[in-house]
């Protein structure tokens, strides 16, 4: 249907007043939200940015500085080192807790398993335990003196079990993670395949597709926005990487320094070392990092998944 | 009066109290870690770790307190706030601080003290430096570690009580542990109790061996060597190279006087004379193998001292309370002798760990406070029951009276452990200062020290990378460090 001119004038004029109104109403129901960031989040990000431009001096009071702290902080040994360590952990221990996930959850998707519900929360389970009862717990476990790892030593009779060694003891720490979150993991990817229409399964069934053929062209595709999800979160958690170091250097303090992870090194900088500034600075550079990190995966992994 | 020496309440580091503090203070951090898994947004969860930090410092440090006498306190003061009555507040960690308060409040019926029990040092320092960084939330008076004395002293956060007639009381206490107090020419708090180190050794264990009690470190490593020989699973004593409380104080019995301070002029040698000697001694040691890493005030160190894998330990005389305590199942075995030297002649030892309390400026009834302080630690009724509950006093007169002196200890097999005690606390040396910033210092001593005892390289090594630390650390704060 063409309109006449005359048609659509009388109908543009009351469209610009209710344009207006409805953004208004509009920001009325975002407003609750926007002061509740705004004081939770966008606050503390700011101020933390004004710390960092700042030294405090336990003589000399405080002063303004500028960027030197971020010079100082790109300067930093003990910050690269901390950064270094948890991008290891991250290049490591995601996959591999991701794949156990993935196993998981496809496993328990089958149809096939006896019990899966019971498999389900059992693996689920370790991420109800508190990360800092995780920790603590297998500290013990790893203790080669009185824990587990000594007791079987002494059965195998050798020392060959050293989980809290300077070799081994990153490896120790993603055993620990990985048992915390591929339940979480799972739980995530397993979600994602009740939501897959079981005509699919039908269908391929019927072109006499296997279960592996399935997988590789049904359910993996599927699962692909969860991926993403699980990758982004592992990636958080492992910058953030805090509790399962600091429990375990209650036990080996010579092997776990105060810059093991830059949470750590944060933490201690601002709590034990009263250098709030430089840790508001070691913590947005942090959360920059993590930010793009995270980015990168997410344009990534929606570039391949248009593809 | 039954006596059980000493005090477990005035360590620097309070085993299971430690322990949880340390925990109570992660699990906030874990409930943030947890939810933030669940946050899509990711720029947002680094920055959260950034409000416990940022806000603790809101305030920041308005470096106020007026510092040096304060005219408000006079004796007369004291008194007439004591009759006029108010609120206080205590923060404190020894166990004896509960009967002790009941016991002020019953003579001063009008003060109300609110005790509130930090759980440790560690801890108490933590929440202190908070309190102080924020401007407000500090308690009037608080319990303190000589070494962290310096740290506030210099913040400015202490009351000096000189006005208030503290002076007087200066006979009353050990010359070591007032000296602690009486730094940069004011009298910051009043002595708790001391440490001055002995040996503790499993005799025992010693017995079965044929090891004889060393009177020289040369003596010791020889005893390390013969009992790792014949049984390497134990140890002649246990030290992981993470508790600087512990090396400090073996440097300070060497003889060393890493650090002096002067107003702001610090000065780091972590080289001088007598910490080599230490550094040297204990290279010798530990390449014995007979020294344990047991993480210290663990379960597992309590029962390696209870079944004899550690054979002796070098610690402050508030130990057989720990002992008795802790390890129960070393009853009987354990005795204490002077700390060996290094030339075995003249008997010298150091101060490990020990407490006073102070008056914080924060205070708002300063003069209160300051009698309550008074009373806390030089009224014989407060020190009674200090002794009661197992402390190692600071005053002389207790030192010296032969209830104390004669105190047979079941525990240490009817020794007269307070004899060898509080001989070991006439001999503690001179003329020692720890760092305005101790507490930062002794946290990074893992990093650096630790690391030669890890990689069983020079101590002498590890020391050095601590010095470089504390004074790239002291020169960041502002200071002149040499």
């Amino acid at each position: 249907m063409t309109a006449t001119p005359a048609s659509v004038l009388p109908l543009a004029r009351p469209n610009k007043p209710r344009k207006a109104k409805a953004s208004f109403a509009g920001w009325g129901f975002v407003g609750p939200f926007m002061l509740v960031f705004a004081l939770v989040f966008l606050a503390p990000v700011a101020y933390s940015i004004y710390l960092s431009m700042f030294r405090n001096q336990l003589i000399g009071g405080n002063a303004f500085v500028g960027f030197d702290n971020y010079v100082r902080a790109f300067n930093d040994p003990q910050f690269w080192d901390g950064l270094l360590r948890v991008a290891s952990f991250l290049a490591v221990q995601v996959p591999i807790m991701l794949i156990i996930a993935l196993v998981a959850a496809l496993a328990i998707d089958s149809a096939r398993m006896y019990a899966s519900n019971v498999f389900r929360i059992v693996i689920f389970l370790p991420y109800a335990v508190p990360a800092v009862v995780a920790a603590l717990m297998w500290g013990f476990m790893y203790s080669d003196r009185l824990g587990l790892a000594g007791n079987i030593n002494d059965l195998i009779g050798s020392d060959v079990l050293a989980p809290l060694s300077p070799q081994w003891l990153l490896v120790s720490i993603g055993n620990i993670v990985t048992w915390e979150f591929a339940g979480y993991n799972m739980l995530i990817f397993y979600a994602a395949l009740r939501t897959i229409s079981t005509d699919l399964y039908e269908a391929a069934a019927l072109d006499g597709a296997n279960q592996f053929r399935i997988i590789r062209s049904i359910k993996l595709p599927a699962l692909r926005p969860a991926i993403i999800i699980s990758i982004i979160f592992s990636i958080i958690g492992s910058f953030q990487l805090f509790n399962e170091p600091n429990i375990l250097r209650g036990i080996v303090p010579n092997l776990i320094s105060t810059f093991y992870t830059p949470n750590m090194y944060a933490y201690n900088l601002s709590f034990t070392g009263q250098q709030f500034n430089y840790a508001a600075t070691v913590a947005i550079i942090m959360g920059v990092v993590t930010a793009v990190i995270a980015y990168i995966v997410q344009l990534r992994g929606n570039r391949a998944g248009q593809r | 009066m039954t006596l059980s020496f000493p005090s477990r309440g005035v360590l620097p580091h309070f085993p299971s109290k430690h322990h949880n503090t340390e925990t109570e203070k992660v699990t906030s951090m874990s409930t943030t870690s947890t939810r933030r898994l669940r946050r899509v947004v990711p720029a947002a969860l680094a920055v959260a770790a950034l409000l416990t930090g940022g806000l603790a410092a809101c305030a920041s440090n308005t470096g106020s307190g007026s510092g040096g006498g304060d005219s408000e306190l006079s004796a007369a003061a004291l008194d007439s706030a004591l009759e006029a009555g108010g609120e206080i507040t205590y923060w404190t960690w020894t166990p004896s601080a509960e009967a002790q308060v009941e016991a002020f409040q019953k003579a001063y019926p009008k003060v109300k003290v609110n005790l509130v029990d930090t759980g440790g040092a560690a801890d108490n320092n933590l929440k202190l430096q908070n309190a102080i960084t924020a401007g407000s939330g500090a308690p009037d008076v608080s319990q303190l570690e000589y070494q962290s004395l310096p740290q506030f002293v210099l913040g400015k956060s202490l009351v000096d009580l000189t006005s208030a007639g503290f002076g007087d009381l200066e006979s009353k206490y050990s010359a070591s542990t007032w000296g602690a107090v009486t730094t940069d020419d004011g009298i910051w708090g009043l002595p708790q109790d001391s440490g001055p180190m002995a040996l503790f050794y499993n005799k025992t264990v010693f017995d079965q061996y044929g090891l004889t009690v060393p009177t020289t470190w040369d003596e010791y490593i020889a005893q390390g060597e013969k009992l790792h020989a014949a049984d390497p699973t134990k140890f002649i004593t246990n030290d992981q190279g993470a508790d600087a409380g512990f090396g400090t104080s073996m440097i300070w019995q060497a003889g060393g006087r890493p650090f002096k301070i002067d107003g702001t002029n610090v000065t780091v040698n972590l080289q001088d004379e007598g910490s080599k000697k230490w550094a040297d001694t204990w290279n010798e040691l530990l390449a014995t193998n007979s020294v344990g890493s047991i993480p210290g005030w663990s379960d597992e160190w309590f029962t390696a001292l209870g079944d004899g894998t550690i054979a002796s330990l070098p610690i402050g005389a508030w130990m057989p309370g720990v002992l008795e305590a802790s390890a129960k199942a070393g009853a009987g075995n354990w005795r204490v002798a002077p700390m060996p030297t290094y030339d075995g002649k003249t008997a010298v030892t150091a101060e490990n760990g020990g407490s006073s309390e102070v008056v914080l400026q924060q205070s708002k009834n300063k003069p209160l406070a300051a009698a309550f302080l008074r009373w806390l630690n030089s009224d014989q009724a407060s020190i009674d029951v200090f002794l009661a509950s197992g402390g190692f006093p600071a005053t002389t007169a207790d030192l010296e009276s032969d209830k104390f002196l004669n105190y047979e200890s079941e525990y240490f097999g009817g020794q007269k452990i307070n004899e060898v005690l509080v001989d070991a606390s006439k001999s503690v040396g001179t003329g020692w200062s720890y760092l305005p910033w101790q507490s930062y210092a002794n946290s990074i001593y893992a990093d650096t020290v630790g690391q030669s005892y890890l990689n069983k390289t020079d101590i002498n090594t590890g020391l050095k990378a601590w010095q470089d630390k504390n004074i790239a650390y002291g020169k960041e704060q502002g200071y002149t460090v040499q």
